[in-house]
């Protein structure tokens, strides 16, 4: 390992480390814009200039320059300052310096260089340039002038996104960075363009002029609108989320989120179940918890058992599904169901339905085929991890499926499940790339195990991993794609029939037929509500959509913002979320709702705290003791053979922005559906 | 003085049959092959020790540079590209040579190429260069033809494939990576180095990029000689090079001399002299427009090599001499310059993107005198913020030509803002 002296201390670097990076670990702080360890090199903003020797007598930019043995690096000398003062003053002369209208006021790295590096008065006399400013879409708020061309944007649309819509026009002062043609971005991930700009060039659009970073309260949580379990940091003031920013995880989610988990929440505001309702002559009365807990009590308490069903949705935490599984069992209901898509998985080993090779293995593998699934739209952050390995080189991707472009190069090998078959046959050529590869991948979808034919197309998938080597030694490729943030958790615990019991299906339809009386929606708006016949429906979750449409009592609960509650994500990873705010109006967290109403149902629920409940629940599985880890899952066989139909794979997300409760009654999302659509794209603009 | 008998370009002022028959006349391809059998090492060190020194302006030794490519492909091709997006202001040598001699610069790219295992040379034409791109298109086209080129070169057995690109006229893309850029395809802006074009090129592939000229005297230097090439000149500051003369002379011309001749007898032999006579001279820009402006004091001895410019703190650059006699307003023409620059930085980098335009403004008032005293030094300090901060040479072209204007006419400067306020006062 090279060894340089930095500021006159001695260190170790790892050859090919920049002496940014080296100077990072001496300890020293290094001032930069364009450098973002997460993209290319640009090392155009000439801010983390030092001083080198042996080398030209004037400073180099060390964000570009490896690490050399002997090196002499010094990063306070005269040089060094008047070099940084100088790029400082030269940003400043033509940037706005209207800080105090400025959202990124407060958080904005120019701000802070210019603390250090920054004049107190400007030598500068002539006009400043202005910029017209971009429309990005509805969610990036650009003010251009602003811009100091560091290049961050365009370097993340087109590495991480994968979608090389941005780049610069005009050449010198007159550079301009911009979508070439006016466009919104088609990334699901732009908002992270936000986080990137060093200044406040681009802000959030939703969040634009409503408050300031320093007012607001921050909360490390976890996000739940896909199944990645991106880690996030809540900032809140007084009752209302303001905005949901990415907290990094190199395991999860790297420091990015997708457009969903960041500006939905402003369907956090928005029709909210804020006090318990009971259907008096057909219509919904708001009632006090008292009554609603007593009549809900009384009608679990004198219906039979297996006149009981519950079904969880997308977005229950592990707490809430422990406690109203454990009602159930006392209720003696054996029709329990977490996957209210109908997928048939979790009836085997964990392995069956974990995405195994978790997220960071990703970047292991060296071959992908990807069955029945958009992961650019149901998990978009885990989509760009998988762009990142691409971007590596060597790494051909199959899809079998319906084929979209998901920014990476992918091989169409068919539509239907019959194309597995085929490869396990090794009739097409993909067959011979994925036996040909160390660690091959497969992504099963939920879009492909939610048909009838499900557990087969599962079953399939795992003989053709095994027949390519997909599970070998410390290598396991085998991934299932869920979609929801409940559901690993859910299985995990157990959430599915008991003996005899009734899948999501065979529940709606009991239901409908009158064998069913009461059903108890946790959270579960994905299903058929209008087909629920004449079953008395209980409802607990915390917004006013479908499943509260079709209720006879509404238990308000709280969302995922607003209670401390434990989410498994896709790899198996157990992670919590933070309550950040209280629930609105008289709404409870669900785990205590579901406790107060077993004590009317004279079933009494043996947990007075939150600890109690996540004592029972690592006594059920050992994944809730280990927050925040993944422990890989046995490799058993999974799966029910049986015959395939040839019918094509159909995606389970249609609209990114659309697919749960909160992004349902979020404003921002609706507008992004609409700009998605795009309108009419003949429009010339004299029309009208 | 240059003899006629040393002349390499012979077809400079395009008086005779510039194409493949002239060419041959003039020795061109004459026993090509058998330079070629003497193998990559024997001409990569008879132009090492020719001393030939890149005519892009920077003057890096030629052979040199050849020999950075690697000895062995790792199986990446190697590339040769010829830099001919000559727009430094001021130069005009690399259109006369494809225009009048294109053979010299396509047989160089054959030697060249061999001497750096590459089987392929780009020549990036400045777009502008129409009528250039069409006559080397054409001596291309009859060098297939004559099998000079192609995949037997001169019977060589070596395969050697030109081909003619233009560039779309940035300046900015004569700067070799950004060249590089550009003829990928990209937007033409200076890449990082490390990695050198050497290492990683063109495509990302061992790439070496010279001068126009620096690749035509190559054939001649080869069969010549090392020696005779070296024999004129200082040490260090060896061969024959073309000179572009322009500005307030008698007769504006490009020539081919000796290096190291005195400036004054550059002047005064081939462009008839200042107008006006020596003592009308006001400064010369001896190097294209993005090295430092001499006034006459200096000029009256200098030599014009490298070294010699280097020591009065100007350049050779590309031997572009532009002369200024006593009409000439000093201060408005460099502020040209300074808008050239401001007009053609990349926007890259910070220092160069904003210091042109904030120069470029400053010099526009030093030319009407509206501006204070005071601003000449932040004016100086300014071109020190944007000098040596940049990812390529565009921020000290473009601070270089301040520098020297205030070094060495810091009165005139000083003599107009004054006259520019009493003016102001008597208005009053």
């Amino acid at each position: 390992m090279p060894t340089l002296t930095i500021d006159g201390e001695e260190i170790e670097a790892e050859a090919g480390l920049t002496v940014l990076q080296a100077c990072e670990i001496a300890g020293k702080e290094i001032p930069r814009f364009c450098y973002h360890e997460r993209l290319s090199v640009a090392g155009n903003c000439r801010m983390c200039l030092v001083e080198v020797s042996p080398g030209p007598p004037k400073p180099a930019a060390s964000c570009a320059l490896p690490v050399a043995d002997g090196m002499e690096v010094k990063t306070d000398s005269d040089m060094v300052r008047k070099a940084r003062q100088g790029v400082m003053e030269f940003l400043l002369i033509n940037h706005p310096l209207d800080c105090p209208i400025c959202d990124q006021g407060g958080e904005c790295d120019l701000q802070d260089q210019a603390m250090a590096y920054g004049n107190d008065g400007s030598r500068f006399l002539e006009n400043k340039r202005a910029v017209e400013d971009k429309d990005l879409g509805p969610l990036i708020k650009t003010i251009m002038t602003r811009c100091i061309h560091c290049t961050r944007c365009i370097r993340f649309a087109t590495e991480v996104a994968g979608v090389p819509e941005l780049g610069a026009t005009g050449r010198g002062e007159n550079m301009e960075v911009g979508t070439y043609v006016e466009k919104a971005l088609s990334s699901e991930l732009s908002g992270n363009m936000i986080d990137l700009c060093p200044v406040g060039a681009l802000t959030s659009k939703p969040y634009a002029f409503t408050a300031r970073s320093w007012e607001l309260k921050k909360t490390e949580s976890i996000d739940v609108l896909d199944a990645v379990g991106s880690n996030i940091r809540v900032d809140t003031r007084g009752p209302e989320v303001m905005r949901i920013l990415p907290r990094n995880n190199d395991g999860v989610n790297e420091e990015w989120i997708s457009d969903k988990t960041r500006f939905a929440c402003d369907g956090l505001r928005r029709q909210r179940l804020d006090k318990p309702y009971l259907r008096k002559d057909g219509k919904l009365q708001p009632v006090d918890w008292p009554e609603v807990l007593s009549v809900v009590g009384q009608m679990l308490a004198g219906t039979s058992g297996d006149k009981i069903a519950a079904i969880a949705g997308d977005l229950a935490d592990a707490e809430a599904m422990l406690t109203l599984k454990e009602l159930m069992d006392s209720l003696a209901s054996p029709n329990i169901d977490c996957r209210q898509d109908g997928t048939r998985i979790g009836e085997g080993p964990r392995a069956a339905y974990l995405f195994n090779s978790t997220i960071d293995g990703i970047e292991d593998a060296d071959a992908l085929l990807i069955v029945g699934s958009n992961p650019r739209l149901e998990a978009p952050v885990l989509n760009a991890r998988i762009r990142k390995r691409y971007l590596m080189g060597g790494f051909p991707v199959g899809l079998i499926g319906e084929n979209a472009d998901l920014t990476y190069r992918a091989e169409h090998l068919g539509a239907g499940p019959d194309t597995l078959q085929a490869l396990i046959d090794g009739s097409i050529q993909f067959a011979d790339v994925m036996k040909d590869a160390e660690r091959p991948m497969i992504i099963v979808g939920t879009g492909a195990l939610a048909r009838p034919d499900g557990p087969a197309i599962l079953a399939q998938s795992r003989k053709l991993g095994e027949a390519v080597g997909a599970v070998s030694g410390d290598w396991n490729g085998f991934n299932v794609l869920q979609r929801a943030a409940s559901r690993i958790a859910g299985l995990d615990i157990g959430f599915r029939p008991g003996d005899g019991g009734r899948r999501t299906n065979q529940i709606i339809a009991g239901a409908a037929s009158g064998d069913v009386e009461v059903v108890y929606l946790l959270g579960a708006d994905e299903i058929d509500t209008t087909a629920l016949g004449n079953a008395f429906v209980i409802y607990q979750g915390h917004h006013g959509d479908a499943g509260a449409h079709r209720a006879d009592a509404i238990l308000p609960g709280a969302a995922y913002t607003e209670k401390e509650a434990t989410y498994v994500n896709v790899e198996g990873r157990a992670q919590q979320t933070k309550r950040a705010i209280f629930p609105p109006g008289d709404a409870k967290e669900d785990w205590a709702i579901i406790r107060a109403l077993s004590e009317s149902a004279g079933k009494k629920l043996p947990y007075d705290s939150l600890e109690q409940v996540r004592t029972r629940l690592a006594e059920i599985h050992p994944v809730f003791a280990d927050i925040g880890e993944v422990t890989p899952a046995e490799w058993e066989a999974f799966g029910i053979e049986g015959d395939i139909e040839s019918a094509p794979l159909r995606n389970p997300v249609t609209d990114f922005y659309l697919t749960d409760v909160i992004s349902r009654a979020s404003e921002t999302m609706a507008e992004c559906t609409a700009a998605a659509r795009g309108g009419n794209p003949e429009k010339t603009g004299t029309d009208g | 003085m240059l003899q006629d008998r040393d002349r390499i370009f012979t077809n400079i002022y395009g008086f005779n049959d510039p194409f493949l028959g002239g060419a041959r006349s003039r020795g061109d391809w004459d026993g090509t092959r058998d330079i070629l059998a003497k193998g990559r090492e024997w001409i990569v060190e008879e132009i090492k020790s020719s001393g030939l020194r890149g005519r892009g302006g920077a003057g890096f030794g030629t052979g040199l540079k050849w020999s950075f490519m690697p000895k062995e492909s790792d199986g990446r091709p190697h590339y040769l590209v010829v830099n001919a997006d000559e727009g430094e202001p001021g130069t005009c040598k690399d259109r006369e040579i494809m225009r009048h001699d294109p053979h010299k610069l396509i047989e160089g790219c054959l030697l060249a190429g061999f001497a750096m295992g590459a089987h392929a040379a780009y020549i990036y034409v400045r777009g502008e260069f129409y009528r250039e791109t069409e006559a080397l298109q054409q001596a291309v086209d009859e060098a297939y033809d004559a099998g000079l080129l192609g995949d037997d070169a001169c019977g060589s057995g070596w395969k050697m494939d030109v081909y003619v690109h233009r560039g779309a006229g940035a300046y900015i893309c004569g700067e070799e990576t950004a060249l590089i850029e550009s003829l990928e395809g990209k937007k033409g802006q200076p890449r990082l180095k490390p990695p050198f074009p050497a290492n990683a090129g063109v495509y990302g592939c061992p790439t070496t990029v010279n001068n126009v000229e620096s690749i035509a005297v190559a054939p001649e230097i080869l069969r010549r000689g090392a020696d005779w090439f070296a024999g004129f000149g200082r040490q260090n500051n060896t061969g024959t090079k073309l000179f572009n003369i322009s500005g307030h002379v008698e007769h504006p011309c490009t020539v081919e001399e000796e290096m190291s001749i005195p400036l004054k007898t550059l002047i005064e032999k081939h462009a008839g002299g200042v107008r006006g006579g020596w003592d009308n001279l006001l400064a010369v820009i001896p190097g294209g427009a993005s090295v430092p402006v001499i006034p006459k004091s200096i000029c009256d001895n200098v030599l014009m090599d490298f070294d010699a410019l280097r020591e009065v703190q100007s350049g050779l650059g590309t031997a572009a001499v532009m002369v200024m006699d006593r009409s000439t307003d000093i201060i408005q023409a460099i502020a040209r310059l300074s808008a050239f620059y401001k007009h053609e930085s990349c926007g890259q980098c910070t220092p160069c993107r904003e210091g042109t335009g904030w120069m470029m403004r400053v010099m526009n008032r030093m030319v009407t005198g509206e501006a204070s005293l005071e601003e000449i030094d932040i004016l100086e300090e300014v071109t020190r913020q944007v000098e040596g901060h940049t990812i390529c040479a565009l921020g000290d072209a473009a601070a270089w030509p301040i520098q020297g204007l205030i070094r060495h006419f810091r009165d005139e400067i000083e003599d107009r803002i004054r006259k520019r306020g009493r003016a102001a006062q008597a208005a009053e």
